[in-house]
């Protein structure tokens, strides 16, 4: 496919895109990061009146919400959308969409190869904006920022994949007045002709960014080494989930948890006092609100393969559990099984809605 | 004090296992009175979930069988539960469960023998192991 280069900074040059999008009737409306304010307050903007345009921050270094939830609700769009989200979202919308929960019809995705984001409660405290400076120091540079989440320190599919345009921001030594934008589809480049700018036939590389590449895999391996408390097993379980105050914070804002009434919040988990009696008579003690653990690990069973480590269960638990953490371990896990990676591609089922007639004979005795 | 026996939760389907189960019994089979039988429509009708409830309930060990692969009522509700149990094995090897805690088999409707067997020899494996320990801090 192709690339534009343009003379400008990488969030100046999106905001031009946007414009050229809106202006040439290319697309009806934008959705991207927002900027509220000169400090760090950000919403998540859905817009069509161009000059709206200017306090796009299409880099922002937080998840407000998850895009791939809001995808949802505006899919599917009679009318094109341009979606400016992070690698995670899109993979995380790739999900949904199999899950039928939205189309990626009429919606253009332009994302950048990601530095990662701050934890959600910098940006509530407005302090993101005096952390960005370094920030994009450390994309050029390829380090980790130290500030980061930790799924995002750990990541290593910050290089989008199957995006229709993808910025480059990770190892750009000019980041100041160069912007490698890369066209990946047809549609792309149909949407983006008469942008200016150079342009030449070249492909993203993952050469470019192949030193924070090697950095993040050593980073997800220190993360899975210590993720699980002592010798792990059911202690550590009840270590790191013993805190969970059972507010569901954390399947709410999932972009994989979709379900509109989930099990765990319906009538089958629901106990009446007989039943809380009855197991008193037998255990002498118990904990209250039940089945905090058995959320976890049947959310565990139900989604991890499909977790793309988005790191928004950890951002919002109120207990400070990382929740991300052990879900990007467990998920690794389960979904490496069936040699999966959740968005990488649309037509590949979710692993628990198909099967082959020879498999998996280890797990049953035949 | 009489020793302590494992409770062991076995989850059937309803056209194979179960029977299976049945023939055992009218066949007067022996096998240890350690499963508690609650029957299902079909293997694939198994929502690991419940396999975790029945430890979380206090069961020691849980067995599920349905029908080989090939003779499901539903053509494929087994395979799709196989594939439920590659998720949930290496899961309960995180949460700690000893793996053998959960065990899966295909028994058909003639194999009243078979279900003594596996019966007996999961009844053994779980008491080897020992009383599961509770998924909740401090209880
Ligand atoms: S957000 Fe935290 S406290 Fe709430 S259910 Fe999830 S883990 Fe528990
Ligand atoms: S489990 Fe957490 S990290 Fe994984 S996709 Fe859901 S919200 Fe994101
Ligand atoms: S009917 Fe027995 S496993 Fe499906």
């Amino acid at each position: 496919m192709s690339r534009i280069t343009l003379e400008s900074k990488p969030s100046d040059g999106v905001r031009e895109l946007l414009r050229h999008l809106l202006d040439k009737g290319k697309v009806s409306a934008v959705l991207a990061p927002r900027r509220l304010d000169d400090e760090g307050s950000l919403d998540l903007g859905f817009i069509t009146d161009r000059s709206e345009l200017d306090s796009i921050d299409p880099f922002a270094p937080v998840m407000i919400a998850n895009t791939a939830q809001v995808l949802s609700m505006i899919t599917p769009s009679s009318s094109k959308i341009a979606v400016v989200l992070k690698p995670c979202e899109l993979r995380g919308f790739v999900e949904r969409v199999k899950r039928e929960q939205g189309t990626l019809d009429n919606i253009l995705t332009i994302s950048c190869t990601c530095g990662g984001v701050f934890p959600l409660q910098k940006a509530v405290d407005g302090i993101t904006g005096g952390m960005t400076a370094n920030y994009y120091s450390d994309l050029s540079s390829e380090k980790i920022h130290a500030e980061i989440r930790e799924t995002c320190k750990a990541c290593e599919h910050f290089i989008p994949i199957n995006s229709d345009v993808t910025v480059s921001l990770v190892g750009e030594k000019d980041l100041d007045e160069n912007c490698q934008i890369y066209l990946n589809s047809k549609s792309a480049s149909e949407l983006l002709e008469g942008l200016g700018g150079e342009i030449d036939k070249k492909e993203y590389d993952p050469a470019i960014s192949a030193g924070l590449m090697k950095k993040r895999l050593a980073e997800k391996e220190r993360l899975f080494n210590s993720v699980f408390p002592g010798k792990g097993g059911i202690d550590a379980v009840i270590e790191i989930f013993g805190k969970c105050v059972g507010c569901h914070g954390c399947s709410r804002v999932c972009p994989i948890c979709y379900c509109v009434s989930c099990d765990f919040e319906s009538m089958n988990f629901d106990s009446d006092i007989a039943y809380y009696e009855k197991e008193l008579s037998q255990k002498g003690a118990l904990r209250l609100p039940p089945d905090t653990m058995l959320f976890h690990i049947g959310r565990m069973i139900h989604m991890s393969f499909s977790c793309v480590g988005c790191g928004l269960c950890s951002d919002v638990c109120p207990a400070d559990i990382p929740v991300a953490s052990v879900f990007k371990r467990t998920g690794d896990k389960t979904a490496s099984i069936f040699d999966y990676i959740p968005g990488r591609d649309l037509e590949e089922a979710i692993p628990v809605m198909v099967f082959k007639e020879e498999e998996f004979s280890r797990f049953v005795d035949e | 004090m009489s020793e302590w026996q494992p409770k062991i939760l076995a989850i059937l389907c309803n056209w194979c296992s179960y029977a299976g189960a049945d023939l055992a019994g009218v066949s007067r089979m022996q096998y240890p009175p350690n499963v508690r039988v609650v029957r299902i429509p079909c293997s694939g009708r198994v929502d690991p979930l419940m396999i975790l409830k029945g430890l979380q309930s206090g069961f020691d060990g849980v067995l599920v069988s349905g029908c080989h692969p090939g003779d499901c009522h539903y053509i494929s509700g087994n395979f799709v539960a196989r594939r439920r149990f590659a998720v949930l094995k290496p899961l309960l090897e995180f949460v700690g469960v000893e793996p053998d805690r959960v065990q899966f088999s295909w028994i058909s409707a003639g194999e009243g023998e078979r279900f003594a067997q596996v019966v007996t020899k999961v009844t053994e494996d779980i008491r080897k192991i020992g009383p599961a320990k509770r998924l909740v801090k401090g209880a």
